[in-house]
């Protein structure tokens, strides 16, 4: 066990432990101690010199074992796994044959998964740029939009961890609470949206959300995804300005910037590296949707890629559902790529 | 003693007024070269000001409170529809219940089944929260405070695994689980929650190690303590405001965990947990046309996290961004 995981992993740091110099007896009572717990270890091998990097490394392996073990089983293999996976005709039983990139082949042609990928590719462009748009403007509103008190270039509102509090509702309920909450405002029946429009004389606007038009359900989708994450990057935004010192904005104001010049020029740079990862994160959570579409919205109205996933997999087509999860990996990277590429700036210390 | 309090803090927030002026002038003084620069903004501040910042001030709650109707109106809702029989609910869904009536309660908890949702939930929850953190601050402490060859590799591979789409690994995951007869089993969800929670745990939780003084450390090892028993009775308490945050993180997480049940506890409707259970809700009272038992299943689900988010709100919001802002 202890010398397997060692050297497997090595390589690539510093070695620089302490390796005993004096090498006198060791013996059956030194390869005793390896297993014995301290107190009873013999006093003659606990002031060896050795003894301490063997009770070092003994602890290591211990604590490390069980963790490694579990991620390696369950979670690193897996991946390495659907990436051999993607190139054989996998159908959940014990053969699978390599069958190259037939499955790719098989994606290329396929019709349906050129729909799911648009509506997925759409909900990764738009969803990011709803969601931190409305949530950097909270932010700033309840950052900066306060009454102006004495001695303050800058001032909060009042109440802003009320604010805070309620919009971060979303993010601490289950994504699959969400989708069925939302299911019922669409609700072409009996449905809350509806239910509005009516009560107010708009009865013409009320609409069949996600049952009937493919673009009416992509955009009602791409509101609950933002819904639900709008008030976590207020949080997190309202945070990262938080954190700008207030001398920053007493220059600005000093200089004449109103409060758009303020925002544009001193806040949105200065939180900008927050922005960015929050920008991946969300693009990422939006090209999942799995729960919301699968939960809330009828199969025939609309697919996002995932979802078309996890229909192969139902029907047993496991080689090609996990061939379509290597094309989401691979799109989530070029995303993250794209987003770290446009966002690079100088790094702003404060 | 309450006093002195007070006019400690007046002082202290009558201290930056002086300062504040002299920076003003300096500054203004700096990139103007002229005094009635600072004048003016001194002069704006008393009433100009007042009443155009006032006015953008009542323009900003505007929005915020906007947001607010529209982030908490869809809960709200939901919850009061839960009081009203589902006939009325069907002949206007925007009406207020008229009366309390309890009897979608009793519906949801029995007939939806909400009750025995929760529990497998919280049975769950309670190995794979425990386990989480156990495993995740073993691992973190190794890595972040000994050196070993291998130790930035391991820490490379956890973090890595933060990446990943989840659902890539689900169908390998599902037979993993299937050939060693944990599929459809709580301990087989158990590890899978714990196995999918440890990345960022210990990525989480290593950054937080590497912040605690190594003294304290060196005083236990010398005072003749293990590296277990140091690990357990000095380092994790030390530890434990990273703990709480990661562990509300890992709470809520592992509690609204949908993907990996509906892949992995996906055989027995009995043994659903509660967000499979809220999904199976929509299409059963949908069927049965109790839309009343579904509002206040969903209502059940949702209160009881809600009011403990609302007690701890500074330490939630801080553990969920705490990802994003490392």
């Amino acid at each position: 066990m202890k010398t397997e995981t060692q050297p497997a992993t090595g390589g690539q740091t510093s070695g620089k432990q302490p390796s005993g110099r004096t090498r006198t007896s060791g013996g059956p009572a030194f390869a005793l101690a390896i297993i014995l717990p301290p107190r009873f270890t013999p006093e003659r091998v606990r002031n060896d010199r050795r003894y301490r990097t063997l009770d070092k490394y003994r602890f290591i392996v211990g604590f490390l074992a069980l963790p490694l073990l579990f991620y390696a089983v369950f979670v690193i293999s897996p991946f390495l796994q659907a990436i051999y996976y993607s190139f054989t005709d996998w159908a959940g039983g014990a053969s699978a044959n390599f069958v190259g990139g037939d499955n790719y082949v098989k994606m290329w042609n396929d019709e349906k998964f050129w729909d799911s990928l648009q509506s997925s590719l759409l909900l990764l462009v738009v969803v990011p740029l709803i969601t931190l748009v409305l949530g950097i403007f909270f932010a700033y509103m309840i950052t900066a939009g306060g009454r102006h008190r004495r001695g303050q270039a800058i001032s909060g509102v009042a109440g802003s961890s009320i604010y805070k509090i309620v919009y971060f509702f979303p993010q601490v309920l289950s994504i699959a609470l969400i989708a069925v909450v939302w299911q019922q405002v669409y609700s072409s029946r009996s449905g809350l949206l509806n239910g509005l429009l009516g009560s107010v004389g708009l009865e013409g606007l009320e609409q069949r959300w996600l049952g009937g038009d493919y673009k009416l359900a992509l955009f009602s989708t791409m509101a609950v995804i933002a819904w639900s994450f709008v008030g976590f990057y207020v949080v997190l935004f309202s945070a990262a300005m938080g954190a700008i010192p207030k001398d920053v904005y007493e220059a600005a104001l000093l200089d004449g910037a109103g409060r758009a010049a303020t925002f544009f020029r001193v806040t949105l740079p200065l939180i900008w590296d927050t922005v960015r990862t929050g920008w991946v994160y969300m693009g990422i959570q939006a090209l999942d949707a799995f729960a919301v579409v699968l939960i809330m919205v009828p199969p025939h109205a609309l697919k996002v890629t995932p979802v078309y996933l996890y229909e192969r997999f139902r029907e047993g087509q496991f080689g090609y559902a996990t061939a379509i999860g290597v094309v989401l990996l691979v799109l989530s990277m070029i995303f993250t790529l794209i987003v770290m590429r446009i966002g690079r700036r100088d790094q702003i210390e404060y | 003693m309450t006093r002195s309090s007070t006019e400690k803090r007046e002082a202290m927030s009558a201290e930056p007024m002086p300062t504040d002026a002299v920076t003003d002038q300096q500054t203004a003084s700096a990139t103007s070269g002229s005094e009635p620069a600072a004048g003016r903004r001194a002069a704006g501040r008393k009433d100009g000001g007042t009443g155009e910042r006032g006015a953008l001030n009542v323009f900003s709650h505007a929005f915020l409170i906007a947001w607010v109707v529209m982030a908490a109106g869809p809960l709200i809702w939901v919850a009061m529809t839960a009081f009203r029989p589902t006939a009325d609910f069907l002949n206007d869904p925007m009406g207020l219940p008229t009366s309390i009536h309890w009897q979608n309660f009793a519906n949801a908890w029995t007939e939806a089944k909400i009750g025995r949702y929760a529990f497998n939930s919280l049975v769950i929850l309670a190995g794979s929260l425990t386990g989480t953190m156990l495993l995740g601050s073993m691992a973190a402490y190794v890595i972040a405070r000994f050196t070993f060859p291998g130790n930035r590799f391991i820490f490379l591979l956890f973090a890595g695994g933060m990446m990943f789409p989840v659902i890539l690994a689900l169908i390998p995951l599902f037979t993993i689980m299937d050939n060693m007869s944990l599929l459809d089993t709580r301990p087989g969800l158990i590890i899978a929650y714990i196995a999918y929670s440890l990345p960022f745990t210990t990525f989480f939780l290593t950054s937080f190690f590497r912040t605690l003084p190594s003294g304290v450390q060196e005083a236990a090892m010398i005072d003749g303590a293990s590296h277990t028993r140091t690990f357990f009775q000095v380092m994790l308490p030390m530890a434990k405001p990273g703990l709480v945050s990661i562990g509300i993180f890992n709470f809520l997480g592992q509690w609204n965990q949908y993907l990996l049940p509906l892949l992995l506890n996906n055989e027995d409707e009995n043994n659903y947990v509660l967000p499979q259970g809220l999904a199976a809700l929509t299409v059963s009272q949908g069927y049965a046309g109790d839309w009343g038992a579904l509002f206040a299943g969903l209502t059940i689900a949702m209160v009881p996290v809600l009011v403990v988010y609302a007690v701890f709100q500074r330490q939630v919001q801080a553990g969920l961004t705490a990802g994003a802002l490392k």
